[in-house]
């Protein structure tokens, strides 16, 4: 609406400024909020050498892997202006599944492969949901939420798993069994993965094109994509890191238990929008939802290392999600007004 | 040379006949004006052209081959573009790949971006457009460099047929006119363009031909020079019109109703003072982004006002007073029209009759307790006397056509009673059958009294039911002079201001 009353050929081609200076502190942001968290709690833990010690740094690194590996696909999700509320739920379910192939004696590369699988499987039911009956993301993946946490209380007969030892249960011990390793292979992967991921969302067509979904999906639709493929596709890579999040958790645990990650979804969330990814689509990037789940995970463990109960961690946790969210409402009125 | 033949085009959607008989002929290299009242059918045409809809009988031709496109993906393949009423850019996205979306150079899936950004500049500069970066995002362009993207990315598939819908309803006159060096460079490379607008005089100045779409069916085609605007009209209303705008004698009561002093509302406006009186029309001409529509929304509250005072009644408003300023001027029989009729003019889910009566719901409930069929009766005397088009006063609002929902919202301003309107853009985006009746509405409520001003960005239409105009230049507002004492040419020169016109003239010719 507000545009300038003559348009001039230097304001069509020249840099717009102000808008390329507003990017930057965009990106910046979350970097900022990472060092902001360490450094109030290096300085209120009155002890900043044990907070930022080695064996600490990798015990958040190692806490981080669930969040960081969800936050990977949920970008995906959300840059296509999706979202996934299944997450915990989908994390608690292929955790057991994949418990249950241990015990059964299968390999633990298939162990793995089968709990990956069906989160990949459990994303494309939703994905169904979301283009064949038409109903909105955010309900779709509320029911699959009840459904798969049903589904994992079932399958494990309300019970814990409990698996043999195997090297899957390295997967996310905070002393790699190989100290040359220096952290958790769950870490190598999760940065591995990030890395992959982030290629593709920048340089395949399909990377491409979730963005232009999330950006405006007539506009898409009507370039001949399409994008209720692509939704099958986003919601089944997205349940495909979910369900390796559900393995790692499995790992950590050394059980199969249908009852934890309840609520992931929302640190997953968090940390993708801490990260400067938009709820309305379009934003996001792979680097800032790691560092955000990173914030999430130093936040966590700062609260432990304060000695605050569990519940004021969820209070400021709660908050910080409101004030990211407020933050990135704030950017996107800005820019519309502009 | 004939590029597009249709014949017999029909579409129904259940019990409605969309398109009941449609006969359509374009030529190579020309600009093809398609024009027709909304819901004429010429949204669904175009729709069936770009293989989003399939017709239930009827023939396509398209180069001397039968045509019937499989979807969108096809259409495009085969050489027909369409370039939406509402820009559809991905903002986020570089205008490479805006340009080339769909259709990314890519080697197994990855996307070759030297050869993305490359391509996309060889279509710029073939299009003259070389200033245009092919790595900027798009959400950083003005408006008019959004839509050279769009027209590229039809370029960009080799269209030998670009369907435009409204594409001026978002731009300004000086980007229009640059649009318009646009599509005679197209036509004169050959590209045929369907071309629909409400306004006639655009239609003169770009189009070669033109058909007339009306309930469904093509009722009048041939060239622009051949035929007179009035039998264009005629043709479109299925009636002959005399006149467009109403007959009125004006009040003068000398009356003032309304004064604001200095308003200001930094930075789009700067200084406004006007004074409205009893029965009169005053009209705000003015460029787009001039301060118009903020002048109006700082005035209501709606935007935060910095400095200025508001009289009415007897009442003297600090124009800063934000949060009890809107009550206090509604007590006073303020009503608003807003430009935005879709975003806040009306609430589409609801039905005409919750829209028409919701700012005077008082007038049927008792104990807070709405009465149904009083507001539906009510309704539906507001439906009969502004000849609303609607099935009944329970449809819901978002299925009647623009010119029809326009309607509704004045029925809105009638119910509450409104004394001193001021309406945003009272006309965009309706068809010419609806505006007379909108005039004719404006005319009977100034002459019963009310108070009326009126931003337009449509000329003739201040001229033809304004008192008096002022114009907002760069968001100071010119003091109001009587009709009379403007012409177009006046209000246009007044309207750019200062600005060295001469450089922006050349900018027109890229």
């Amino acid at each position: 609406m507000n545009t300038p009353a003559v348009a001039t050929a230097p304001a069509i081609a020249g840099e717009n400024q102000r808008s390329a200076f507003r990017r930057w502190v965009r990106a910046l942001g979350p970097y900022l909020g990472l060092v902001l968290v360490i450094a109030v709690f290096a300085i209120m833990s009155g002890n900043p050498a044990r907070y930022l010690s080695i064996l600490n740094v990798r015990i958040v690194l190692t806490q981080t892997v669930i969040v960081a590996l969800g936050a990977i696909g949920m970008t995906i999700i959300i840059i296509s202006a999706g979202i996934d509320l299944s997450v915990g739920s989908v994390v608690a379910l292929c955790g057991v599944v994949s418990a249950i192939a241990l015990r059964s004696g299968w390999p633990p590369v298939a162990a793995l492969v089968a709990g990956v699988s069906l989160g990949a499987f459990v994303g494309l039911v939703n994905g169904l949901a979301i283009t064949r009956l038409s109903v909105v993301p955010f309900i779709a993946t509320l029911g699959m939420l009840g459904v798969a946490r049903g589904a994992a209380k079932w399958v494990a007969d309300q019970q814990t798993v409990n698996i043999p030892p195997t090297w899957l249960n390295q997967l996310a011990s905070t002393f790699p069994a190989h100290a040359w390793m220096l952290v958790a292979p769950g870490v190598w992967l999760t940065i591995v993965l990030a890395i992959l991921a982030a290629l593709m969302l920048r340089n395949t067509v399909f990377g491409r094109r979730v963005f232009a979904l999330g950006s405006n999906e007539a506009a898409a639709r009507a370039c001949g994509i399409q994008t209720n493929r692509l939704k099958l596709w986003i919601y089944s890579l997205g349940g495909l890191f979910f369900g390796l999040a559900g393995v790692v958790q499995m790992s950590r645990l050394r059980q199969g238990d249908p009852t934890v990650a309840v609520g992931v979804e929302l640190d997953v969330i968090a940390a993708v929008v801490i990260g400067g990814g938009s709820l309305n689509g379009g934003e996001g990037s792979i680097l800032g939802s790691m560092i955000g789940a990173l914030t999430m995970a130093f936040l966590r463990n700062g609260c432990q290392l304060m000695g605050w109960p569990n519940y004021i961690q969820e209070i400021i946790i709660g908050v910080i999600i409101v004030l990211a969210v407020a933050a990135d409402r704030l950017r996107t009125a800005r820019q519309a007004s502009y | 040379m004939t590029l597009l033949e249709l014949s017999g085009i029909k579409k129904s959607f259940g019990a409605t006949h969309a398109l009941t008989g449609v006969d359509l002929n374009v030529r190579r290299g020309e600009v093809h004006a398609l024009v027709g009242e909304n819901g004429a059918g010429k949204s669904t045409l175009m729709n069936i052209l770009s293989g989003t809809l399939s017709p239930d009988a009827g023939k396509m031709r398209l180069l001397d081959r039968e045509y019937r496109p499989a979807g969108p993906q096809d259409a495009r393949r085969q050489g027909i573009a369409h370039i939406h009423q509402e820009l559809s850019n991905c903002p986020h996205l570089s205008v490479a790949e805006n340009i080339l979306m769909g259709m990314e150079p890519s080697h197994s899936g990855w996307l070759d971006w030297p050869a993305l950004n490359r391509r996309a500049l060889d279509i710029l500069r073939d299009f003259h457009h070389p200033a245009i970066s092919p790595e900027r995002r798009v959400a950083d362009l003005p408006i008019a460099a959004r839509q050279i993207v769009e027209i590229c990315r039809a370029l960009a598939q080799n269209a030998s047929l670009i369907l435009m819908d409204e594409p001026t309803s978002s731009l300004q006159q000086e980007d229009v006119r640059r649009l318009f060096a646009c599509i005679r460079k197209l036509r004169d490379s050959g590209i045929a363009i369907i071309y629909i607008s409400h306004f006639l005089e655009e239609i003169r100045e770009i189009a070669d031909s033109f058909t007339v779409l009306r309930d469904g069916a093509s009722v009048m085609h041939g060239s622009l020079q051949e035929t007179t605007d009035a039998q264009i009209i005629t043709a479109m209303v299925g009636r002959p019109v005399e006149t467009l705008f109403p007959e009125r004698r004006p009040l003068r009561t000398g009356e003032r109703v309304l004064e604001v002093r200095h308003l200001s509302a930094p930075p789009a406006v700067r200084d406004a003072s006007f004074e409205l009186y009893r029965g009169e029309v005053l009209g705000v001409a003015g460029l787009v982004g001039s301060g118009r529509t903020k002048m109006i929304r700082s005035l209501l509250g709606l935007l935060p006002a910095k400095t200025g005072e508001i009289i009415i009644g007897k009442e003297l408003l600090p124009a800063r007073a934000q949060s009890s300023k809107l009550k206090k001027l509604m007590a006073h029989g303020v009503g608003y029209l807003s430009e935005d009729r879709k975003g806040e003019g009306l609430a589409l889910g609801l039905s005409v009759a919750d829209n028409a009566t919701i700012t005077n719901l008082s007038s049927c409930s008792r104990w807070g307790w709405l009465n149904r069929r009083a507001q539906a009766e009510q309704t539906a005397r507001w439906i009969q006397k502004l000849r609303i088009k609607v099935h009944s006063p329970g449809s819901p609002a978002a299925k009647l056509s623009g010119g029809n929902q326009q309607k509704v919202a004045i029925a809105r301003l009638l119910h509450q009673g409104a004394r001193i309107v001021l309406m945003d853009e009272p006309t965009r985006g309706v068809d010419i059958g609806s505006k007379a009746q909108i005039y004719e509405a404006i005319a009977e409520m100034a002459g019963a009294g009310c108070s009326i001003m009126i931003v337009s960005s449509y000329l003739p239409e201040l001229f033809g039911v304004c008192d008096r105009i002022a114009v907002m230049v760069r968001g100071i507002l010119s003091p109001a002079r009587p009709v009379g004492e403007w012409t177009a040419e006046t209000v246009m020169h007044t309207a750019i201001g200062s600005v060295a016109s001469g450089a922006a003239e050349k900018e027109f010719q890229p």
